[in-house]
């Protein structure tokens, strides 16, 4: 049996997304990862020896097509990072000034597309806890799921409504063997920062490769052994 | 029976025929299966998802349309990009496959070009439907062109077109299957929880599950195709449990029965290449679940190494009497091996 763990990371073609891809990397772990542009992709693909897969995770009929390219490329999944996050309204703006569309684009790529992808990855995911190998579902959380920050309202709300579905889907599936994960990785020096607050000085926000590495741990921490 | 022309894999009203190891029957709901189980008993499923295999494109010699359906492979594994396929000529899913016109004449070299994905036929295998393909470029690019162009096969008989979600049962991993192994349909998370509950084991295993039906007497003859298959150690331990304190195993689906009996229970890869059906002496299994099948599929000749044709005659009478459903979105039937 191949030992290296099997890792699938959405939105991994920058920020966070490639900082733990990078991480898990270089801690041996066989990385796929998703995200939108073919040209990123295959470039991410190339440096870092991981199978890349083009698909919008919040798209409901790109879910299947990648939940394979998962599976085929990893022979299984170990842990699964739902990282690919959208704003909702770029720049930010109030709630009242959000268009029905912005939200339902936060909410397709925030809740929808990480329990859809969740769902077609279970089976891997329990079938890997029933082989002593662990499962782990990693949802990258935000301190806007908790605190009410103005004009982050579409972010802010899809983002604890994804927090509170990881702590359901961790009560129901403990017995699977499938633990559920929800973190903040903190104010981050990333594109999705910088297009909520342009003018933020780089200087004060945290790397992306430290909370890569957090994250990192957490999942090992998560896993058997 | 009457064709389950819907895809809805786990049906309100579905239903579930049991016969015992007695030979006693009795309808149910099939909600209800969890009461027909004990503890002790571990249930074994196939965790293949479906690939949609059926891939339109053109045959590139002649120009003319095809259809190539994906329908073997000798191993699982991930470089592994050559399949053995059934090619029908113009039409699709909504012609019955007994009326598909057949492809051009299919020769050694000849290219396919089916969506983004081009291949090669590598071998031609004594029907002008059957042949081998070997796919260009890298595996990945191989199983993206399949995940993005390709559709679940699927029969004149249903009254929509399928998606992977149709087809990929709950449980479904690795994506190695051609048809789905739709007795586990009937697995959801919340039934896995009831068996538990109960005392009940579950374990997995993975079959490519081939092709059900092409519609040609000679080809149907020659099914199911080789199939490739894992059993995880897991898998095996949690079958030597059941067997050491009296538990039965009860299997989901046919290919569940072949790939257990094939490995006679240890854990490992291989390729089932037998048949089983009357006379065959089951060594693993003590009980399958499984759709409602005919007397002229292959699925049915397994069921004779569980019970008798008299029995199984008097069954089909019940399924028929009783408006069961049959195909893969059909009704069940929980057989026990005669005691």
């Amino acid at each position: 049996m191949d030992h290296a763990l099997r890792v699938a990371v959405t939105g991994g073609t920058s920020g966070l997304g490639l900082a733990l891809l990078r991480e898990l990397r270089r801690r041996g772990a066989r990385v796929a990862f998703v995200a939108r542009t073919p040209r990123a992709v295959e470039e991410v693909a190339r440096t870092h020896q991981a199978h890349g897969i083009v698909g919008d995770v919040a798209r409901k009929e790109d879910i299947h097509p990648i939940a394979l390219q998962i599976t085929a490329a990893l022979g299984g999944l170990d842990v699964l990072v739902n990282n690919a996050s959208s704003l909702g309204p770029a720049p930010l703006a109030l709630l009242a000034d959000t268009d029905c569309e912005q939200l339902e684009l936060a909410l397709a790529t925030n809740v929808l597309g990480p329990f859809r992808l969740t769902k077609a990855l279970l089976g891997a995911l329990s079938a890997s806890a029933r082989e002593g190998r662990g499962a782990v579902v990693l949802n990258v959380s935000s301190d806007a799921a908790i605190n009410a920050y103005a004009q982050w309202g579409a972010y802010g709300a899809s983002k604890a409504a994804l927090r509170h579905m990881s702590s359901i889907w961790g009560e129901e599936l403990a017995a699977e063997g499938v633990r559920f994960l929800s973190l903040d990785p903190g104010d981050m020096d990333t594109p999705l920062h910088a297009l909520a607050v342009p003018d933020a000085d780089p200087a004060t926000l945290k790397r992306p490769e430290a909370a890569a590495r957090e994250l990192a741990d957490a999942i090992a921490g998560a896993l058997p052994r | 029976m009457i064709a389950a022309a819907e895809p809805v894999q786990r049906p309100a009203a579905a239903r579930l025929l049991v016969i015992d190891a007695q030979g006693a029957m009795a309808h149910a709901a099939r909600s209800s299966l969890v009461d027909y189980l004990r503890p002790g008993d571990l249930v074994v499923a196939n965790d293949a998802a479906t690939l949609p295999a059926s891939l339109h494109g053109s045959h590139l010699p002649s120009g003319a349309h095809v259809e190539v359906r994906l329908a073997g492979r000798s191993s699982l594994g991930r470089e592994d990009v050559r399949f053995s396929a059934v090619v029908f000529g113009a039409g699709d899913w909504r012609v019955r496959t007994e009326d598909r016109a057949l492809p051009p004449p299919l020769a050694y070299g000849d290219r396919l070009a089916l969506g983004p994905l081009v291949a090669t036929v590598d071998a031609v295998l004594g029907h002008p439907r059957l042949i081998g393909v070997r796919f260009d470029g890298p595996a990945d690019a191989v199983w993206a062109g399949i995940a993005r162009h390709g559709r679940p096969i699927q029969y004149a008989y249903l009254s929509t077109a399928l998606a992977l979600w149709d087809v990929w049962t709950p449980i479904a991993a690795a994506p190695v299957a051609f048809e789905p192994p739709s007795a586990g349909f009937t697995l959801d998370w919340s039934l896995l929880g009831a068996m538990r509950s109960r005392g009940i084991d579950f374990a997995t295993l993975t079959l490519a599950a081939g092709i059900s039906s092409t519609g040609d007497p000679a080809l149907d003859a020659r099914l199911p195709l080789a199939e490739p298959y894992r059993v995880p150690a897991s898998t095996a331990a949690a079958i030597r449990r059941a067997k050491a304190k009296g538990g039965r195993i009860v299997a989901v689906g046919t290919t569940v029965v072949r790939a257990l009996e094939h490995a006679a229970a240890r854990s490992g890869e291989g390729v089932a290449d037998q048949r089983i059906g009357p006379g065959d002496r089951l060594r693993v299994v003590d009980a399958i679940l499984s759709g409602t099948h005919e007397p002229q599929e292959s699925h049915y000749q397994m069921l004779r190494a569980f019970q008798d044709d008299d029995l199984l005659g008097r069954a089909g009478d019940a399924l028929g009497a009783a408006g069961y459903r049959t195909h893969e979105f059909g009704d069940s039937v929980l057989v026990f091996k005669k005691g």
